[in-house]
C-alpha cells in the first residue's frame, strides 16, 4: 500500500485535467446562462461563438508570429486574446442588430428565438469552417509544462510522476480572474445591478429607466468574451477543430442546465461537476486501485466504469437525472 | 385546399429535381429524389410532434440511428455461434440491469428520509457491478467472433422491408420511455434533454461492437430491390433496355433507384394520408387546442401529459421508420456519421420552411431543402469557378475561395431558415 503514489497518481490523471475542464466548461455555461437570464433563450450557437472568437484569436496570433511578438514562456495566443475578443464583439452585436433584436422588438416566443439561434448556429459555424478549414489546428507555443512528470519524479523520488501543463496553469489562473471580474461587475456596479434586475424581473426594470437595449448590447459583450476566452483556453489546453467547438454545447448546456438556467453561480458549480463526473466515471481506476489495495485484492481489469467514448453520455445522464428529480437545476433556475 | 401556389410551389420544387435529370444525369436526379421521400417523411415526423403539439424535439437524430439499427438487427444473418457464446447472456444481463432499475424505483418508493438516501446509491451501485460482471465477459466472447467481419450477435435473417415497421417500433419503444421521463419538463430544458438522449443513443451504437460492429460499420446489407449486376446479367432485362435504347449498365442504376422510389412513394403516402386524417380528426383538433392553449384544454378535461406522450410516441416512430428506410438506400449502417447538424437541424430547417402545422409543408420543406443541401456545393463551385476567373492563380483569396464551397451549404441552410423565419415566419405552405 503505497497512498503518496496513489495520490499523486489521482492528481495527475484526475483532478489537474479535470479541474482545467471543468472551468473551461463554466466559462462557456456562464456565457449561455446569461443569455438565459437576460435574453431569455438557449443559445445554441454557443459553440460557434466560441469557435469564431478561437479562430478570430488564432488569426491574430498567426499575425503576431510573423511580427516576431512573443510572450517569453506563454503563449502567443494570450496577446492575441483581445483583437479575438474585438472580433467576437463585433460579429456578435452585428448578429443581435439583424437577426435577434427584430424578434424582440415583436415579442416573439422564447421558443423562436432558440429556433433562430439554430439558423445563427449554421451560419457562423459554416463562417468558421470557410474562413480556417474543418481541420484541427494547434496554437500553443511557449513553454509547454510548468512541471513535468519527469522533473517531479526526480524532485520527489516517487515512482508516479505529476505533470501540469503551462495551458493547464493558464486556464485556472485565467478562470479565476475571469470569474472574480464578472462576478464583482455583476454585484458592485451599476450597469451589472441593472442586468441583474432586468433578469429578475423585467417589467419593474423598465419602470425604474434602465434601457433594456443597453442591458442587452451589454450582455452581448460580455457574453462574446467569455465565449472567446473559454474558447482560447479550450483550444490552448487541447485543440482547435471547429466540429469539436460545436460538440462542446453539449456538456456546456448540461453544465449550465444542471446548475440551474440563468443562475451563474450554479453555472460555475456545473461546469464543474459535469467535468468532474465526466473524468472520474471514465477514468481506469486500475492504477490507483494497485496502490492502495492490499496485494491480495488487487485488480485485473482497468476498473473503469464506462469506456472514454461515453464521455458526453455521462454529461447527458446526469443532466436527465438532476432535471428528473430538480427540474430546474440545483441551484434554483429560471423557466420560461 | 389545393391552391393554385401551393401547386406551383410543388411544382417547382419537381421542376428543380427535373431539371438536375436533364442537366447533370438521371442517377443524380434519382439520388435526390429518393432521399427526398425519405425526409419528407422525416419532416411529417418532426411537425407531428412540433407542428400539431408544439414539443420541441431535438433529438431526431436518435430516432433516426435507432431505425437504422433495426435495419441490421432484422435483415443481417445469424452469426454463427454469437448466440451460444454470449448472446443468451447479454439479454439476462441487460434483463438484470432493468431489475436493478425497476428495484429501486419499487424501494424508493417503500422507503423514505436518510434510509431512501443510502439505499438508492446502494441498489445501483451493486446493481452495476453485478451487470458488469455478467455483461463483460458475454460481449467479449462474441466480439472475438471472427472481429475483422462480424464480431457482432447478428440479425434475424429476416426481409429488410420488415426492418421499416421494426424500426418504428425500436423509436416508438425509445420514445416512450424518453417521454415518460422528460416530457414534465418546460420547452428549453425538454429540447436541451432531448438532444442529450440522441447523443447517448449515438454514443451507444458507436461503442457497444456487439450489437452492431460499432464504429467498424454494417455494410452490405440486404436490398429490397435487386442487385445492378443480376440486372445486367439477365438476359430480358438487357433486351428491354435495348428496345429503350439505353445501355444496360445505365439502365441497371435507373431501375434500381426507381424501384426504390416507388417503394418510398408508397410508405410517404402511407404515413402523409394517415398524418392528414389524424390532423382533421377530433383528436386533430384536440392537439392544436393543447397547442394553442394547455391550461384551457387541461379545464376542459383533456389529459395534457398523456396526450403528449402519445403525439410523441406517434412522431418518433414515423422518424424511425424513416431511418430504417435510410439504411436500407444506403445499403450500410455508419454510426459516426449521425451527426446533428445534419439529422436533426437540418431536419427542423425542413418543417420550418415548409410550414409547421401542415403536412404538405412538410413534404415540401423536406424535398426542397433536400434538394438544395445536395445542390448548393456544385451550384457554389460554378458561382465561385465565376468569380474567381479572372483572378490571377494560385492566389491566396482565389485559393480561399475555391476551397470555401465545401463549406457553403451549412451557411446556406442557416441564411434560408432565418430569411424564412423573418418573411414567411409561419412558413412556404402555412398551417390553415
Amino acid at each position: 500500500m503505497d497512498y503518496l503514489n496513489a495520490i499523486v497518481a489521482l492528481t495527475n490523471f484526475v483532478l489537474i485535467p479535470a479541474t482545467a475542464y471543468g472551468a473551461q466548461l463554466a466559462l462557456g455555461a456562464l456565457g449561455v446562462t446569461l443569455i438565459y437570464g437576460i435574453l431569455r433563450f438557449s443559445n445554441f450557437a454557443h459553440g460557434d461563438t466560441m469557435a469564431f472568437g478561437t479562430m478570430a484569436t488564432i488569426g491574430a496570433t498567426v499575425v503576431l508570429q510573423s511580427w516576431g511578438v512573443s510572450f517569453g514562456p506563454l503563449p502567443t495566443a494570450l496577446l492575441a486574446l483581445p483583437f479575438g475578443i474585438a472580433a467576437t464583439i463585433g460579429l456578435v452585436l452585428l448578429t443581435d442588430a439583424g437577426v435577434y433584436r427584430f424578434y424582440r422588438t415583436q415579442k416573439a416566443a422564447p421558443v423562436i428565438f432558440v429556433i433562430v439561434s439554430m439558423g445563427v448556429m449554421f451560419i457562423m459555424n459554416g463562417l468558421v469552417r470557410i474562413l480556417i478549414g474543418p481541420d484541427d489546428r494547434r496554437f500553443a507555443d511557449g513553454e509547454r509544462f510548468i512541471i513535468s512528470a519527469r522533473e517531479f519524479k526526480e524532485m520527489t523520488g516517487l515512482r508516479e510522476g505529476l505533470a501540469l501543463k503551462t495551458t493547464q496553469g493558464i486556464t485556472i489562473v485565467v478562470a479565476v480572474l475571469v470569474v472574480a471580474m464578472l462576478f464583482y461587475f455583476l454585484n458592485r456596479t451599476r450597469t451589472g445591478k441593472s442586468m441583474r434586475a432586468y433578469s429578475d424581473n423585467e417589467d419593474l426594470a423598465l419602470l425604474s429607466g434602465i434601457n433594456p437595449e443597453r442591458v442587452v448590447m451589454v450582455t452581448w459583450m460580455i457574453v462574446a468574451t467569455l465565449a472567446t476566452i473559454a474558447g482560447v483556453l479550450y483550444g490552448l489546453d487541447k485543440s482547435f477543430k471547429p466540429f469539436t467547438y460545436f460538440q462542446l454545447l453539449l456538456p456546456i448546456f448540461a453544465s449550465a442546465v444542471v446548475g440551474g438556467l440563468g443562475n451563474p453561480l450554479g453555472a460555475i458549480f456545473g461546469g464543474f461537476l459535469i467535468a468532474y463526473s465526466e473524468v472520474l466515471i471514465t477514468y481506469a481506476w486500475k492504477k490507483v486501485l494497485v496502490y492502495t489495495l492490499p496485494d491480495a485484492l488487487e485488480p485485473t481489469g482497468l476498473v473503469q466504469l464506462l469506456s472514454t467514448d461515453y464521455k458526453f453520455a455521462v454529461s447527458f445522464a446526469l443532466l436527465v437525472i438532476v432535471l428528473l428529480f430538480k427540474p430546474t437545476g440545483l441551484f434554483k433556475g429560471k423557466s420560461v | 385546399m389545393v391552391s393554385v401556389k401551393n401547386t406551383a410551389l410543388f411544382a417547382a420544387v419537381f421542376g428543380l429535381i427535373l431539371l438536375t435529370g436533364f442537366t447533370s444525369g438521371w442517377n443524380s436526379a434519382l439520388l435526390i429524389l429518393n432521399m427526398g421521400l425519405i425526409s419528407a417523411i422525416m419532416a411529417i415526423g418532426v411537425n407531428l410532434q412540433w407542428g400539431f403539439a408544439g414539443l420541441f424535439n431535438i433529438g431526431v437524430m436518435g430516432f433516426l440511428a435507432l431505425g437504422g439499427l433495426a435495419a441490421v438487427l432484422v435483415s443481417e444473418p445469424v452469426t454463427p455461434g454469437a448466440w451460444s457464446a454470449g448472446g443468451f447472456q447479454v439479454i439476462a444481463a441487460l434483463l438484470m440491469g432493468f431489475a436493478t432499475i425497476a428495484l429501486t424505483i419499487f424501494v424508493r418508493g417503500k422507503t423514505t428520509g436518510r434510509v431512501r438516501t443510502i439505499v438508492t446509491p446502494l441498489l445501483l451501485i451493486v446493481g452495476f457491478f453485478i451487470y458488469r460482471a455478467i455483461f463483460d465477459p458475454a460481449v467479449a466472447r462474441i466480439e472475438a467472433i471472427d472481429p475483422a467481419v462480424s464480431g457482432n450477435i447478428g440479425g434475424l435473417n429476416l426481409p429488410i422491408l420488415f426492418a421499416w415497421p421494426v424500426g418504428g417500433v425500436f423509436a416508438a419503444a425509445a420514445a416512450w420511455v424518453i417521454g415518460k421521463t422528460a416530457l414534465g419538463l418546460r420547452s428549453d430544458y425538454l429540447a436541451i434533454a432531448t438532444l442529450g438522449i440522441s447523443e447517448i443513443v449515438i454514443a451507444v451504437m458507436k461503442n457497444e461492437d456487439w450489437l452492431a460492429r460499432g464504429v467498424k460499420n454494417v455494410i452490405g446489407i440486404e436490398r429490397p430491390v435487386p442487385s445492378e449486376i443480376e440486372l445486367q446479367e439477365s438476359a430480358q432485362f438487357v433486351e428491354r433496355a435495348a428496345s429503350l435504347n439505353i445501355d444496360p449498365v445505365t439502365a441497371s442504376t435507373l431501375y434500381v433507384k426507381l424501384s426504390y422510389s416507388v417503394l418510398f412513394v408508397i410508405v410517404l403516402l402511407l404515413i402523409f394520408l394517415a398524418a392528414e386524417l389524424a390532423l382533421k380528426s377530433p383528436w386533430g383538433r384536440m392537439m392544436r387546442a393543447i397547442r394553442d392553449n394547455e391550461t384551457a384544454a387541461r379545464a376542459m378535461g383533456k389529459d395534457v401529459t398523456a396526450r403528449h406522450l402519445q403525439i410523441f410516441v406517434l412522431g418518433s416512430a414515423i422518424c424511425g421508420v424513416a431511418g430504417a428506410m435510410m439504411v436500407t438506400l444506403d445499403g450500410q449502417l455508419t454510426p459516426s456519421s449521425y451527426q446533428p447538424l445534419r439529422f436533426t437541424f437540418l431536419i427542423w430547417v425542413m418543417v420550418i420552411v415548409g410550414g409547421s402545422g401542415n403536412n404538405y409543408g412538410s413534404v415540401l420543406g423536406g424535398f426542397l431543402i433536400w434538394f438544395l443541401w445536395v445542390q448548393v456545393e456544385p451550384y457554389g463551385a460554378a458561382l465561385m469557378g465565376f468569380i474567381t476567373d479572372p483572378m490571377p492563380d494560385a492566389w491566396w483569396i482565389k485559393e480561399r475561395l475555391l476551397a470555401s464551397v465545401a463549406h457553403m451549404r451549412l451557411l446556406t441552410m442557416g441564411l434560408i431558415l432565418l430569411l424564412v423565419l423573418r418573411f414567411f415566419p409561419r412558413g412556404l405552405i402555412p398551417e390553415k
